[in-house]
């Protein structure tokens, strides 16, 4: 397992690599060249200057690339046009909004996704099953930002029920020590506002977590139908299984193998599906003050924010490949050195 | 067309009133929108007796798996019509409850499929397959399960069964993984035991072991054994009657020796022709059937064999033959070999035999 | 994951399994890919004997299935639309033809059918030209990612080796970027054009197509087709044009027209985040949802249409891509 898991990290340096090498690139291909895009369209010439002396933007290109990999592995990723707060501390101001949206809508989408397809498939070949993938294929369709419309028209605007933006009522005054609303309510024992958070969550959850839930549930249903005729299922009713046990020991375990895969892929899905979400409901996390900074031209944010959404996908994409090594004992298998076990069942039958 | 039960020494187990699975007029068709209907398995109709061994005989898609998946109560229930009877120990299992059903799989009837790579739940430890059919029909607890499973994996030949209780299934051999599987169907001591093709998918040098298994346990326990298989070979060192089957229809029914010793259908004769054999001389070439299996007419407009036969005659067309009974030996066939051929009949193509 | 109680109406395991007993016991010539090669070419097997051409068995099975029917019908119709916009528009789509003030924009009456927008302009007349750029966006993304990608595919497929490793990797570090957010990066240093979002979404497509070419021609490299046609002396570089190309059409068009919708999506995004052109004169149906934000209480029907018909497009692609994806690979049968 060990082996395996090392395995995996060393894949990720490169990846790691190439990413920060995009971005570099990247900027260095923004109007203006990097300083001014860095500094913004209004910089003085003279901050100009010292900018490109500071970043060494007139050295050897490699040398740039260390530099540049230096600051960024102490945590510098430079220096906001429009709010003048260093990058890093922007984002540690906003990541939990964002971290708690998603992780809201990741839970919508895995709760219902999977019962969903699990039903779907098993009313294969009936009305249920074909709503539910023509719903699924409509849910991957709807743009996030237009359901974001119809959802806030509907409750907020015309029945009032849930608000249409921001995280919390600022009439509340209520203190946030870690910058999750919900956990902070509890925290400081104000159930009141732990409340209106939540409130405040459920229509930007729900408008997340459409495509990530459509996709999840088409997955469960393709899955569940695929293992629906194995053999091993014919042998567990062969076995004379309640079905009770059928379809939780041996059908589910296995459909929901690449299950676990697709969900990683969602994260990614929800981090960039959060830009637009956050925009359209005010939302103050990293999404919406990603578009600000883009409307502002602020391409330090841009820039360091790409660069953390990516490496934080990149990460938990690793940490899913080995959630799945856990699950399924055959991708632990084949990573690993034969066991005495595995050795020993050469015996007369091999 | 009932299969010699009398007259032959019988199992361990004392002779029940009656068969223990009687198989009558069963017939399967697969009816799906869109496509026509297919009649997979048509009015095959046999006996098994407690503690006999019957095989069913043909090529790939002459029904034989579906005839057994039927006797099982596997099919879908969606899309396939199932027609006729199937009793075992005189109840009536077709239109059964699905709970009762459930009850009487893996206890009292058991199955063993051909493909062990594909077979065992690949994500779940090899010891938990085994103990859960124990748990579920013999009210054992974790402990005696796990206990019962040692044992059981043991008396298959599985070395060091302890320890491959944790075992996943890809660990295992594809000869192991067979013995796991008949562990598994052989847990409860069931009374019949189904056997669809158990050693196609294996290495010549262990189908002889996993036969061997086979044959031993159910000796010893006295189940009996419906072997579903194409390998002549395999039926004379297991089965003491014999049911050849082709299109859907059994064309020839008869005991071990009496099969093998004086085939009459043609088809049977063909089967017999293709497989080597020891008793026959060195350098004889062996004479495969003519045409594949698809190359089959509806029963209902005569002999679904015709088209392969070479004995084929023009009263072949028109209506199938009957089931000819006679000295237990049933027959469905105009021309069998059994019958000295009409002189009178002059062949047109002066070809055919 | 507990089990989840459902009344059991039927035993799903058991249905699909009735496919293969039903294959096994009778049915000859299941179009299996091999099978359906090999009678293309054997005219003279009897009909029962001989399996359905692949691409006819495709086609025929899109044509039975109601949401591919659906879907075409949407596509013909979105394409219809574009083309014949100025035949179909009852107005231009930048005249006033109406009165308005911010607090008073009329919804849908007779006269405009999905009512005016905040500058008096005829909102149906506006959703109808719109389809117009939405259908150019896609169109010219996709092509441009495509034959980018496909043209790396086929040189990471057939040079193997070092090449094959360095773009694999190149695409992993793509891939790992957020769609979305690589085209607003790509946007950003192009500025604000309808191009830049063509040229975005085109560039965040073109991993998908490299592996797309490079997983197919590594499949067809071992199948036993090409083994034959080399071993007839065939060199390489005719054995990729002239055999494992073609073969590779049918995803390439599947991956090609679910590539439309969601280019479509994204490029409704990109207008919606402001990053495409900014002409107001064109109407854009992304940035007519974005606009119209400040009227969503007072004119909801501003961002109404506009949104079904990125949906209805958008939707029209994905159900004849994925119904298509199902009819050509047999994995996806049921």
């Amino acid at each position: 397992m060990l082996r395996f898991v090392v395995r995996r990290l060393l894949l990720l340096v490169p990846i790691l690599i190439g990413l920060s090498l995009l971005l570099f690139t990247w900027v260095r291909a923004l109007p203006g060249g990097p300083a001014q895009a860095l500094l913004g369209e209004r910089a003085t010439p003279a901050a100009v200057a010292e900018l490109e002396r500071l970043y060494g933007f007139d050295r050897p290109v490699i040398e740039q690339y260390f530099a540049y990999m230096g600051r960024v592995l102490q945590g510098d990723l430079g220096v906001s046009t429009t709010t003048r707060q260093p990058v890093t501390d922007e984002l540690v101001r906003l990541f939990p909004a964002t971290i708690e949206l998603a992780s809201f809508a990741l839970v919508l989408a895995v709760g219902l996704g999977i019962p969903l397809g699990y039903l779907a498939a098993r009313r294969h070949l009936t009305w249920v099953d074909s709503s539910a993938v023509l719903a699924s294929l409509i849910g991957v369709t709807i743009p996030v930002f237009f359901l974001g419309f119809i959802l806030k028209y509907v409750f907020s605007v015309q029945l009032g029920i849930l608000p249409s933006s921001g995280r919390q009522d600022p009439r509340l005054f209520s203190e946030h020590p870690t910058g999750f609303y919900v956990l902070d309510g509890l925290l400081v024992g104000r159930p009141d506002a732990a409340w209106d958070a939540f409130l405040h969550l459920i229509l930007p959850a729900v408008a997340l977590a459409t495509i990530p839930l459509a996709i999840i549930a088409r997955i469960t249903r393709a899955s569940v139908l695929d293992v629906v005729n194995e053999d091993y299922v014919r042998t567990a009713d062969a076995k004379g299984l309640s079905r009770s046990t059928v379809r939780g020991r041996h059908v589910l375990r296995n459909a929901l193998l690449p299950v676990i895969t697709v969900i990683g892929l969602q994260i990614g899905l929800l981090l960039s599906g959060a830009v637009l979400t956050e925009t359209v409901f005010a939302f103050p996390g990293i999404g919406s003050f990603l578009v600000d900074a883009i409307t502002n031209r602020d391409f330090a944010v841009v820039q360091g924010f790409i660069l953390v959404i990516a490496v934080i996908i990149v990460v938990l994409n690793l940490l899913v490949d080995i959630a799945y090594g856990l699950v399924d004992p055959r991708v632990r298998a084949s990573t690993m050195t034969a066991s005495p076990s595995t050795a020993a069942a050469g015996g007369p039958g091999a | 067309m009932r299969s010699t039960v009398t007259g032959h020494a019988g199992g361990p187990r004392p002779a029940v009133d009656g068969p223990l699975l009687q198989v009558r007029d069963l017939s399967v068709r697969f009816t799906r929108k869109g496509r026509a209907p297919v009649t997979a398995v048509d009015s095959v109709s046999f006996e098994v007796a407690a503690g006999r061994s019957v095989g069913i005989v043909g090529e790939s898609g002459s029904g034989k798996s579906v005839t057994s998946l039927a006797i099982m109560g596997l099919l879908p229930k969606r899309g396939v019509d199932v027609a006729g009877s199937v009793t075992f120990d005189g109840e009536q299992l077709l239109g059964m409850s699905d709970d009762r059903r459930r009850a009487l799989r893996g206890a009292e009837m058991a199955m063993v499929f051909q493909d062990p790579m594909s077979s065992l739940n690949p994500v779940v430890p090899i010891g938990v397959q085994v103990t859960e059919v124990l748990r579920r029909h013999r009210d054992m607890n974790k402990a005696e399960a796990r206990d019962e499973a040692v044992d059981l994996l043991r008396r298959v030949g599985i070395p060091e069964a302890q320890r491959r209780l944790k075992d996943y299934p890809h660990q295992l051999s594809g000869g192991m993984r067979q013995r796991a599987l008949i562990a598994i169907a052989l847990a409860c001591s069931p009374r019949l035991l189904v056997a669809d093709e158990p050693t196609t998918a294996l290495d010549v040098t262990i189908q002889a072991q996993i036969l061997d298994l086979l044959r031993g346990l159910i000796a010893d326990t006295g189940t009996a054994l419906v072997l579903i298989t194409h390998d002549l070979g395999v039926v004379a060192g297991m089965c003491d009657d014999v049911h050849v089957m082709y299109g859907g229809r059994l064309v020839e029914s008869a005991d071990r020796h009496e099969l093998f010793a004086r085939p009459e259908h043609p088809y049977t004769h063909g089967l017999l022709a293709s497989v080597p054999r020891l008793d026959s001389p060195r350098g004889e070439p062996l004479t495969p059937i003519p045409g594949s299996p698809t190359l089959t007419r509806p029963w209902t407009t005569g002999c679904a064999f015709e088209p392969r036969c070479t004995r084929a005659q023009p009263d072949c067309l028109g209506s199938a033959p009957l089931m000819e009974v006679d000295r237990g030996h049933g027959v469905r066939c105009r021309h069998p070999y059994g019958v000295p051929e009409p002189v009178a009949v002059v062949d047109p193509n002066g070809e055919r035999a | 994951m507990p089990d989840t109680p459902l009344p059991d109406a039927h035993d799903p395991g058991a249905t699909a399994r009735a496919d293969a007993t039903a294959t096994d016991a009778a049915v000859p010539g299941a179009p299996g890919s091999a099978e359906a090669l090999a009678s293309r070419t054997a005219t003279e097997l009897p009909p029962g004997e001989a399996g359905t051409s692949l691409g006819r068995e495709a086609v025929r099975r899109v044509v039975r299935d109601p949401l591919a029917l659906f879907g075409a019908f949407l596509v013909l119709s979105f394409v219809a639309i574009a083309v014949f916009a100025p035949w179909i528009a009852p107005f231009g789509p930048n005249d006033r033809v109406g009165a308005v003030t911010p607090t008073n924009i009329p919804g849908p009456s007779a006269e405009f059918w999905f009512g005016l927008d905040s500058l008096g302009r005829d909102e149906f007349s506006r959703v109808i030209y719109g389809a117009r750029q939405s259908l150019l966006v896609g169109v010219v993304s996709l092509l441009m990612g495509a034959s980018v990608g496909i043209a790396i595919g086929l040189l990471a497929g057939a040079f193997g080796g070092w090449v094959d490793a360095v773009v694999m990797r190149l695409t992993d570090i793509m891939l790992s970027i957020p769609s979305l957010l690589f085209a607003i990066g790509i946007a950003a240093v192009l500025g604000r054009s309808l191009l830049s979002v063509m040229i975005a979404i085109a560039v965040v497509n073109v991993p998908v197509f490299i592996r797309l070419l490079r997983g197919s021609m590594l499949a067809q490299r071992n199948s036993d087709y090409v083994v034959a046609v080399r071993s007839l002396g065939v060199r390489d570089r005719n054995v990729v044009i002239g055999h494992v190309l073609p073969n590779s059409m049918s995803p390439v068009i599947v991956q090609g027209t679910l590539t439309l919708a969601t280019a479509i999506i994204e490029a409704a995004a990109l207008a919606f985040l402001g990053l495409s052109g900014t002409d107001p004169a064109v109407p854009e149906w992304g940035r007519m949802l974005a606009e119209t934000q400040r009227f969503l209480a007072s004119a909801p029907h501003l961002a109404f249409f506009p949104g079904i018909a990125i949906v209805l497009a958008a939707l029209g692609f994905t159900l004849l891509g994925e119904s298509m994806r199902e009819a050509l690979d047999p994995k996806y049968r049921r």
